[in-house]
């Protein structure tokens, strides 16, 4: 099922309603702002459904499909109507974009919407500059080397490589160096973290070895859930490595702290 | 053979604390990675390929029954035998009495991982013969009495210095101070070894990588030539394989193999590519007398048709478990079947139960890299995620986990007391986090603070702050 989104003329804004995701929600509300920011320069109209929770990935990815299509059902109305769908993550915008219509797509209710949001979706940065067509965002001020790492859902199901570097490549001073398999898993992966934990330790301490050896200062992801696993490990390992979101150096929102750090640590 | 794969969880912590593996594990980035990564990038035609491959495979699974029945009828009529095997057992009875009829005592044998599952050394060594592995490391494992931990490459798990060490105390009759550092020097000693058993064998086993119906013919690929000694010196060859490896034609056949040496090695063809039909005939130079093909079901029937069909078109290339970051961490031991890796996790449920499998779907992160490169185009995340369903609906993953999954699923339907919670934890764990704004222990956080550090929230969550923003925007009369 093909939904073509409504035409955008430049007197009528794109009506974009914002899914923050409950890891932005919870841990790390300034990607929500900076989404904002962004979306808005962009010149759309952001709004934030007040009901949203959780994209169902918990239970989809523990095999609870009775549990992942209810919660799958909630986005979905809270969802329904708007121009556009965006996600400040590639893995959630991948579960609604990518996955719900595989669980709802054959129900006679709920098929035809899930169907919908789904093509309305999109992750952030590539709204940005596939969509609105973004090519380069002002210069706020963040110069040095950073890094970028790749989320797998991003990556592999939504498309996501270049859209983030070229943005970045136009903010003036901010060099990017690319670490040592930047498409290879940081080792997160939901509740894996949880029920493997030295595997997903593992995976995450060669993540943070090659961030370390670019020599970035920063490391960038356009997912906050990765982004929770690199800096815990940075942090541990003892590597003065700032973690961001994407979004927040877009913005020009690096005054705050990083992500599991004190500002200038 | 006997899978250990319920004890995957403790398996895969020693072999992340197992420096040997380590070490070992890190020749793949160099050793596959990148030379798969170049050979694709020299075959524009690569992707259309893998479609064909995987439509080729497809319909060949669609018409099964048709197929093999041409296969055997074609291998009969060259003059050689097909001896249909249902489970492990009836195939170890069809090749041992094969064996026995021919008095055999001494057996050669290429590397085959269905001889693998189903335990054959050790039924036909139970038997009095005795086998000797060709292939350099199936030949090493079995001088360590190890399995194989990687279905292309069995020793991947070992460097040269294990391998010079099991040497050493196996061939006893060589001098103890010979120099064995070089990986020259191991394989000219394999092969001096090996030599006389080629020559003394009475049968020679090897697998297949396909069957093609329309002549009869078996095909291996190898890299060293040892298929080729062990099927053409003996008097007798026995093909172990099992049903998922026909496809119709020749040309069908190279389809394939254009995928397979660049998927598994990088290289363009293997070094070897061997076709075989029927036994020699009158006037050939060399050849066997007799040619039997056992075809293993083993449970694959059971598989056909249902919702993980599509793990059969795999050509067990190694691409997926070569691209895994898990399997890069773990190796292929803590599978504790085969069959390790991704391909692994979406098949060994079906073959060995989900009871003693189901560890393996559930031990991945979903990166979604092992479909990237599969060049059969196997959906193995979407078939994993199939066998984590089945777990849940047959609840044989832990209550814990149930219970927590219902939980959080029942708050998450109820969005008020939700956004309540979830407030009031990040305002608390925002407090707590302090100036270093991280935990590096947590109750309930274990597995993950054991290994980093939880980064603290910021402290209101972005749905509380942004009502307060809204009111705010609302008074100033802004957008
Ligand atoms: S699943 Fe695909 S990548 Fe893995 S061994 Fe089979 S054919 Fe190769």
């Amino acid at each position: 099922m093909v939904d073509t989104p409504p035409q955008h003329s430049p007197e009528a804004p794109r009506r974009v309603a914002l899914f923050v995701t409950c890891v932005v929600d919870f841990f790390r509300p300034t990607v929500g702002f900076a989404a904002v920011r962004l979306l808005e320069r962009a010149g759309c109209k952001v709004e934030v459904p007040p009901t949203q929770v959780c994209c169902g990935q918990p239970a989809y990815n523990s095999g609870d499909r009775a549990a992942a299509i209810a919660v799958a059902k909630d986005v979905v109305a809270a969802f329904d109507g708007y121009d556009h769908v965006v996600v400040p993550s590639g893995s959630c915008g991948a579960m609604i974009r990518v996955h719900y219509p595989k669980l709802l797509g054959d129900d006679p209710d709920w098929g035809p919407r899930a169907h919908r949001v789904a093509s309305r979706t999109h992750e952030l940065v590539s709204f940005l500059t596939d969509v609105c067509g973004v090519d380069s965002v002002a210069d706020l001020g963040t110069a040095g080397t950073v890094t970028y790492h790749d989320g797998c859902s991003g990556l592999r199901e939504m498309g996501i490589k270049q859209q983030p570097r070229k943005l970045l490549a136009s903010i003036p001073g901010l060099e990017l160096k690319d670490m040592l398999d930047a498409e290879v898993c940081c080792g997160f992966g939901g509740t894996f973290c949880v029920k493997y934990p030295d595997i997903s330790g593992e995976m995450v301490r060669k993540k943070a070895e090659t961030i370390a050896q670019t020599g970035a200062a920063m490391v960038l992801a356009g997912d906050v859930s990765c982004l929770l696993n690199i800096a815990g490990k940075l942090s541990r390992e003892g590597h003065k490595v700032e973690a961001r979101h994407v979004a927040e150096v877009l913005a020009g929102m690096t005054d705050v702290p990083p992500i599991g750090a004190a500002k200038g640590e | 053979m006997q899978p250990t794969s319920a004890a995957f969880k403790q398996r895969s912590r020693q072999a992340i604390a197992n420096p040997v593996l380590q070490k070992a594990l890190q020749n793949i980035r160099p050793g596959f990675q990148q030379k798969r990564a170049k050979a694709v990038a020299q075959l524009p035609e690569f992707e259309a390929l893998r479609d064909e491959a995987r439509d080729l495979k497809n319909h060949v699974l669609a018409h099964l029954d048709v197929y093999l029945q041409r296969f055997e009828a074609k291998v009969q009529e060259s003059g050689g035998q097909v001896h249909w095997a249902r489970t492990a057992g009836e195939a170890c009875d069809a090749v041992l009495g094969i064996c026995q009829a021919a008095g055999a005592t001494l057996v050669t044998k290429g590397k085959s991982m269905v001889a693998e599952e189903i335990g054959l050394n050790s039924r036909l060594e139970a038997a009095g013969l005795t086998v000797v592995e060709t292939d350099l490391g199936e030949y090493i494992i079995q001088l360590r009495h190890e399995m194989p931990s990687h279905i292309i490459a069995p020793a991947l798990h070992l460097t040269k210095t294990e391998i010079a060490a099991a040497f050493m105390q196996a061939h006893v009759d060589l001098p103890a101070d010979r120099p064995l550092d070089e990986p020259r020097a191991l394989t000219d000693e394999a092969r001096l070894m090996l030599r006389q058993k080629f020559l003394g064998a009475q049968v020679g086993i090897t697998g297949a990588n396909l069957l093609i119906a329309e002549t009869g013919s078996t095909v291996i690929v190898t890299n060293e030539g040892n298929g080729d000694l062990t099927q053409n010196l003996p008097g007798i060859h026995i093909v172990v394989t099992s049903i998922d490896k026909v496809v119709p034609t020749l040309e069908d056949a190279s389809t394939i193999l254009r995928l397979l040496a660049r998927s598994a090695t990088g290289q363009e063809f293997s070094a070897y590519t061997t076709v075989s039909t029927g036994p020699k005939r009158r006037g050939d130079m060399d050849g066997p007398d007799e040619f039997h093909v056992v075809l293993v079901d083993n449970g694959r029937s059971s598989i056909l048709g249902g919702p993980t069909q599509d793990v059969l078109r795999c050509i067990r290339c190694g691409a997926c478990m070569n691209h895994c970051p898990v399997y890069a961490a773990v190796g292929g031991h803590a599978y504790g079947w085969v069959v390790p890796g991704p391909i692994g996790a979406a098949l060994d449920p079906g073959m060995i139960g989900l009871e003693e499998a189901r560890h393996l779907p559930h031990a991945s992160s979903f990166c979604g890299r092992c479909e990237e490169v599969c060049p059969m185009r196997i959906p193995l995340p979407k078939i994993m995620r199939y066998w984590r369903e089945q777990t849940f609906t047959r609840k044989l993953d832990p209550a814990s986990a149930r219970y927590g999954i219902g939980a959080w699923a029942w708050l998450a339907r109820r969005p008020r007391l939700y956004h309540w919670t979830t407030g009031l934890a990040a305002r608390t764990l925002g407090l707590l986090g302090g100036r270093r704004r991280r935990f590096k222990w947590l109750p309930m956080a274990g597995g993950w603070t054991a290994h980093r550090d939880l980064p603290a929230p910021e402290g209101r969550t972005f749905l509380a702050q942004w009502r307060a923003e809204e009111k705010r925007r609302a008074r100033a009369g802004a957008p």
